[in-house]
């Protein structure tokens, strides 16, 4: 079985450009050049030397002790959540801001939900100068100030999304808007695995360092360079890609993908999508992702603003229909639990969609031999205050 | 012949108007659609409303959510159109995006459509190469043409693949752009439109995107088979009694308005 993309940009069945027409320059010259650009000497230098200076990469694998002897088993946490800009969002925007530069765009677009993935267009985009419009949900800018004015701060301009739910979902059409109305000197700097080919594949190659890192990490400290599991949070699905990648074919991995359940997978306040979604096209891709019969996409619903995605990018919705990955969901209360007690065991305060993946312990039983890797994929300052509300601090 | 290709043939420049089913109120449909061809329009697109329009802009992104409230579906529409041969000659195209079509079943829509009497479809995220593929055996084998869009980005050699995969006409989006009004039209877009022209392609061409009034209309037919009005008529029966119109298309029509 290949998990990777083919030639025509599918996993499987899922993947594709279903975009209209006005996209087609756009994305052919991205889909003929990515490959090409990622392969020169040149790129590869510059990506690497700011992953490792301006990133500070190789983030940490570190063997969490207390957290280990609590469940019984060994537990290694993934430091994302020590990137510059606190997750690893920044990876891919670094990635795709040196390819922008290398295609002649001198304008960057980006649409974001709490605000992680535009922060970190808004840093690149200071670092190289460009122009920056965020896209964010009207809705998500009034609960995400902090990162509205870190933006701000960084020189971005945040164009509120006042269509649909002014969420997520619509800062995203909002920015394809955008794309479609300046076609030539524009790139879109898509945060997460999804979007037309070749998007969910340029991402997850950008974010493919990190499985890369915790290879050679995890042989250094445990003379074996494959885990027994990897486990990641699904939104669209960036940072699990990523730390999936150099582990697909692994056939003694076992990969763990972890959805946000909202309030309970039947609760009709979730996005659960590999249980709730039907195939189906979401922002120019054949994947997975919540509808109505009748094919209107619906409104997810997580504490995670970084999981409130009503699709997963087609790489995971071909690995759960193969059965390649192990879903599994979480609700908000235990993915708030994990989160507090990853505070109280190891003094690292994890963001929330990161907790969905540490919640998993309590439900999932391992082998005290079993090397559990987990990405810790942001830190908890922005979710401060949804804390502080939770838990009455 | 299909409708559509008997329409075409005709000695004139065709007016197609674009609206929203189930908008402003859902049984508006089948009237709309009466009063269009009533009044001399040539074509109608019967724009099937979804929940993310990605190449809409806020005039009919606004129309369709308010269609979906009013509880419009793949289902309601049909239903209302079942009887629409009854009382109608025009060529009819639904206009909607890939995947309510998909959820439904792309075999079972088109089918439904041969049923009620549609010519053909308009699905802006349906790539040319997708449908060449995958679904072009079935659209003919119900008699369907579906239209693809071109822009002034896309390359000739895509063009001629178009041109060569279409049996109506060719969409001719005016300029890079979601659909909704513009002033006019410069001198890029006059060159574009004598550029396509010039190709001598087999499938006239209609102009969308940016057409709202007789001026726009004109400068547009021109160089184009015909032209298409959306945003422009969608804000009109926004703001304006369903029974006026006879007047919005009238003033489309004539000079002096």
């Amino acid at each position: 079985m290949n998990y990777n993309v083919n030639e025509k940009g599918y996993y499987g069945e899922f993947g594709g450009a279903y975009i209209p027409e006005m996209l087609y320059p756009n994305v052919e010259e991205l889909r003929q050049n990515y490959l090409k650009v990622m392969a020169e000497p040149d790129f590869k230098t510059e990506f690497n030397q700011l992953l490792k200076d301006y990133v500070g990469r190789p983030s940490p694998l570190y063997y969490a002790k207390r957290l280990s002897e609590t469940y019984n088993t060994k537990i290694y946490l993934k430091r994302e959540d020590l990137n510059h800009t606190g997750a690893h969002k920044i990876n891919n925007t670094i990635g795709q801001i040196l390819m922008a530069n290398r295609l002649g765009k001198t304008r960057i677009i980006a649409e974001t939900g709490a605000g992680q993935h535009g922060v970190a267009t808004a840093t690149v985009c200071a670092l190289m100068g460009l122009e920056c419009i965020v896209y964010m949900g009207e809705i998500d800018i009034a609960r995400q100030a902090p990162n509205v004015a870190r933006m701000k701060m960084l020189g971005a301009t945040v164009v509120p999304a006042l269509s649909g739910s002014r969420t997520l979902k619509d800062a995203t059409n909002e920015a394809i808007r955008d794309w479609i109305n300046n076609p030539v000197n524009t790139h879109y700097i898509i945060g997460s695995a999804i979007g037309p080919h070749p998007y969910p594949d340029m991402v997850t190659r950008f974010q493919s360092v990190i499985s890369e890192e915790i290879k050679w990490q995890l042989k250094e400290q445990e003379g074996r360079e494959n885990p027994d599991y990897v486990v990641a949070c699904i939104g669209g699905g960036s940072n699990a890609a990523g730390t999936y990648y150099h582990y697909l074919h692994e056939e003694d991995v076992k990969i763990i993908a972890v959805e946000a359940a909202g309030l309970g997978v039947d609760s009709g306040e979730s996005a659960a999508t590999s249980v709730l979604g039907k195939e189906g096209i979401i922002h120019g891709c054949k994947t997975l992702l919540m509808q109505t019969n009748d094919g209107q996409i619906t409104e997810p619903y997580s504490i995670s603003a970084g999981l409130d995605y009503p699709g997963v990018g087609p790489m995971h919705a071909h690995l759960c229909k193969t059965g390649r990955a192990e879903f599994m969901a979480i609700t908000d209360n235990d993915a708030m639990h994990a989160g507090l007690k990853l505070c109280e065991l190891e003094g690292i305060i994890p963001a929330i969609e990161s907790s969905h993946a540490l919640a998993i312990f309590e439900q999932k039983a391992f082998k005290s031999d079993d090397v559990v890797v987990v990405s810790l994929s942001g830190r908890g300052d922005k979710d401060l205050q949804n804390y502080i509300d939770y838990f009455k601090i | 012949m299909n409708r559509i290709q008997s329409k075409l043939q005709e000695n004139k420049k065709l007016l197609s108007i674009y609206f929203t089913a189930g908008y402003p109120n859902i049984d508006d449909t089948v009237s709309i659609i009466q009063d269009l061809e009533h009044h001399g329009v040539d074509l109608i697109e019967i724009g099937l409303p979804f929940s993310d329009p990605l190449a809409d802009g806020p005039t009919i992104q606004a129309s369709s959510t308010q269609a979906l409230k009013n509880g419009m579906t793949t289902e309601v529409l049909f239903n209302q159109l079942k009887d629409i041969r009854k009382s109608v000659e025009i060529p009819l195209i639904i206009m909607g995006y890939f995947n309510p079509m998909f959820q439904y079943g792309v075999e079972a829509f088109c089918k439904k459509c041969q049923d009620i009497g549609i010519d053909g479809l308009i699905i802006p995220d349906l790539p040319v190469d997708v449908y060449h593929e995958k679904y072009q055996a079935i659209f003919e084998k119900y008699g369907l043409i579906n239209v693809f869009l071109i822009t002034p980005q896309t390359s000739d050699e895509r063009i001629r693949y178009i041109d060569s995969v279409s049996n109506g006409f060719i969409y001719m989006v005016s300029s890079a752009s979601t659909t909704g009004a513009q002033s006019g039209f410069g001198n890029e877009q006059t060159q574009y439109f004598e550029r396509i022209g010039n190709m001598n392609l087999k499938n006239p061409q209609i102009v969308g995107f940016g057409i709202s009034n007789h001026k726009t209309f004109s400068q547009a037919t021109q160089y184009a088979k015909g032209a298409i009005i959306g945003s422009a008529f969608v804000k009109h029966v926004t703001n304006n009694n369903l029974n006026t119109i006879g007047e919005f298309v009238k003033a489309i029509k004539t000079s002096d308005s």
